[in-house]
């Protein structure tokens, strides 16, 4: 069950789904399956915040996880927050199967900027593998250049690189299992 | 992973408390909840948590002001943040007057918690390795040094405190890398000799002339070379303890004087006509079964008795795993420190490589082990590969043929000799596996001429 699946929240960007999944496949040595968009939670909306609950958004993640994904991940164009802070570029469960990103202040245009889409994509990318690496019991790396590391800010996922350290990518490989061998090998 | 620090957070609101305790837990600490003040406190008794987060409006109860107030009761230093929703300048000034660290206001900006948290355990860090200097520096070592979790070695430290104070020759057994030096030394500097010397001696390192001049001193012109008089260590530890470490490997010149001290506290220095009276308290240690050592009259059965006073046995490392993980950590701290490597932790494959070993050399190998990985490691966490050299070299030959030409006294001594070499030279367990007693291996190890 090496599957994990990718899911817009809300209307979907096809360009940041494609660019995260082909990424998540890569670093993790996983099959990547998208899924059909879920509707966005409405427990989720803080109506006085103005932004959304990433809690309930993992919720309705985890309803929605189908019996082949071992993973997965929610992509929205809303402004996450937990209660306890003022915002999250994502939030996921700590060696759980749910995780989510939000690609709102990830865009330029959220500073007031000219767009950026290839920069978007790329940030995007960064936060899904670090979102991810947490379902895996990675934690955050002192490291700045790895996708692990925390980033409070943009300046800080910019910093990012988009290949985990050699740390984090033993860890991911120690959680990887073993794949099974090529059919026919085995005669 | 990152067990080193716990935090924890009191909140009556789950939402606010579970929130906090996920993104902190993202961060590698190691954090616990509490839903009310009581409860908070009732943790904070139990446990010496790096930093308390604790809101201050929590209805129903103790507040958040009163909690702190009864933490800093019970661990004075503890690092207090206390949260709330509801800034003024009236509940943050008593909040710092009463001793909070930190005042935040939630929701919080994710920077500033998490610069925060960075500055509390950046200063947490300095503090415990202060510690860990000073102590290398007195080269004093107590019970709080001894780790393990493992209900056999809880024995062993209550059985080291209440003989500690008295004078009583104590045996040490256990195999190479047990720790039998550490238990001497909490042995001493848990008692009243704590303030009088320590003084060890390696046996098994000095020939038996040597040794006899070592332990005893000599008299200047006692022979060649002996410009003047010199204190021999029993001497040298006066008041104190002196340590014979591999005592099974004394020669029997040297038993002879030993038991001698043993039961009339005096000796000659060697080349001297004068006794010497000592008040030092004996600590031997030895790998080799004496019991067996004395049966095969290697050694003096009545030396035996004399050291035998009070028996400590260090069961080998192999029978206490639980207590793997916690010595591989506490190694991986110190080291990690003394090499200037910025390693934290030890993944779970790590772990499972380290469960998986047999330690033939105990917790010096598992020492050993943590600072080759420690040595050879890219990243901050010591991973399965950084284990890798740990894994046993394949039997060649996994099968068994059952020789059909052979006398049935060759193959007794090729199943002997290839069963202690499994067991690595270990009698009792080879024994054990052959299902004979000791004493019939030694007579057939003796008939077979095999070398252990």
């Amino acid at each position: 069950m090496s599957v994990v699946a990718v899911v817009a929240i809300g209307t979907p960007d096809g360009e940041a789904l494609a660019s995260v999944e082909a990424a998540v496949a890569t670093a993790f040595g996983r099959e990547v399956r998208r899924l059909d968009p879920l509707p966005e939670p409405p427990r989720a909306l803080d109506a006085a915040r103005g932004q959304w609950n990433a809690p309930e958004m993992l919720k309705a993640l985890l309803a929605a996880r189908p019996a082949f994904a071992e993973r997965i991940l929610g992509v929205t164009g809303r402004d996450l927050f937990i209660p306890v802070l003022s915002f999250v570029f994502g939030q996921a469960q700590m060696e759980g199967p749910t995780a989510v990103i939000s690609l709102a202040r990830l865009s330029q245009a959220f500073s007031g900027l000219p767009e950026d889409r290839p920069l978007l994509l790329q940030r995007a990318r960064k936060e899904a593998l670090h979102e991810l690496g947490h379902t895996f019991g990675l934690v955050h790396c002192p490291d700045a250049a790895c996708p692990m590391s925390l980033s409070t800010g943009v300046v800080q996922v910019d910093r990012k690189g988009e290949a985990f350290c050699a740390s984090c990518a033993a860890l991911v490989r120690e959680r990887t299992p073993v794949a099974p061998p090529p059919e026919g090998r085995t005669r | 992973m990152r067990a080193t620090w716990r935090i924890l957070v009191i909140d009556d609101e789950a939402v606010m408390r579970e929130s906090l305790a996920a993104w902190l837990r993202e961060d590698g600490y190691e954090v616990d909840t509490a839903a009310s003040g009581r409860e908070g406190i009732d943790r904070a008794r139990e446990t010496d948590y790096a930093i308390y987060f604790v809101d201050l409006k929590m209805p129903g109860g103790i507040d958040g002001i009163e909690t702190m107030m009864e933490v800093k009761k019970l661990r004075a230093d503890a690092s207090i943040v206390i949260i709330t929703a509801y800034a003024t300048v009236d509940t943050a000034i008593t909040a710092m007057k009463e001793g909070a660290l930190e005042y935040i206001v939630k929701p919080c900006n994710p920077q500033e918690i998490s610069l925060l948290v960075t500055r509390i355990i950046k200063v947490r860090k300095l503090q415990r390795e202060n510690e860990i200097l000073r102590r290398r520096l007195s080269g004093r070592w107590h019970f709080q040094d001894l780790i393990s979790k493992s209900p056999r070695m809880q024995e062993v430290f209550g059985l080291v405190k209440d003989v500690a104070s008295l004078r009583s020759t104590v045996l040490i057994t256990g195999e190479s890398g047990t720790g039998k030096e550490l238990i001497a030394r909490a042995l001493h500097f848990s008692g009243e000799r704590a303030e009088r010397p320590f003084v060890g001696v390696s046996c098994a390192a000095l020939t038996e002339s040597l040794l006899e001049s070592e332990l005893f001193g000599y008299e200047k012109g006692a022979f060649t070379g002996a410009a003047e008089r010199r204190k021999g260590k029993f001497e040298q530890a006066t008041g104190g303890t002196i340590f014979l470490d591999e005592i099974g490997d004394i020669a029997p010149k040297v038993q002879v004087d030993l038991l001698r001290v043993l039961q009339e506290r005096r000796f000659f220095r060697v080349g001297g006509s004068e006794e010497v009276s000592v008040d030092v308290r004996v600590v031997a240690a030895t790998h080799v079964d004496l019991v067996e050592a004395v049966r095969t009259e290697r050694f003096r059965d009545d030396l035996y008795y004399r050291l035998n006073v009070v028996a400590i046995h260090l069961p080998p490392l192999r029978e206490r795993p639980e207590d793997i993980p916690l010595l591989a950590r506490s190694f991986l701290e110190r080291l990690s420190h003394e090499l200037g490597k910025e390693a934290e932790d030890l993944s779970e494959g790590a772990l499972k490589a380290l469960l998986g070993h047999r330690w033939p050399g105990n917790v010096r190998e598992l020492e050993n082990a943590v600072e080759r990985a420690l040595v050879t490691a890219k990243g901050r966490i010591l991973t399965e590969e950084d284990f890798a050299f740990l894994r046993p070299v394949s039997e060649a030959a996994p099968g068994w043929t059952v020789p059909t030409h052979l006398p049935l006294a060759d193959v007794e001594k090729t199943v002997i000799a290839a069963t202690l070499r499994r067991n690595e030279g270990n009698v009792k367990e080879t024994a054990a596996v052959l299902g004979i007693d000791r004493s019939t291996l030694y007579d057939k190890l003796k008939k077979y001429a095999i070398e252990r």
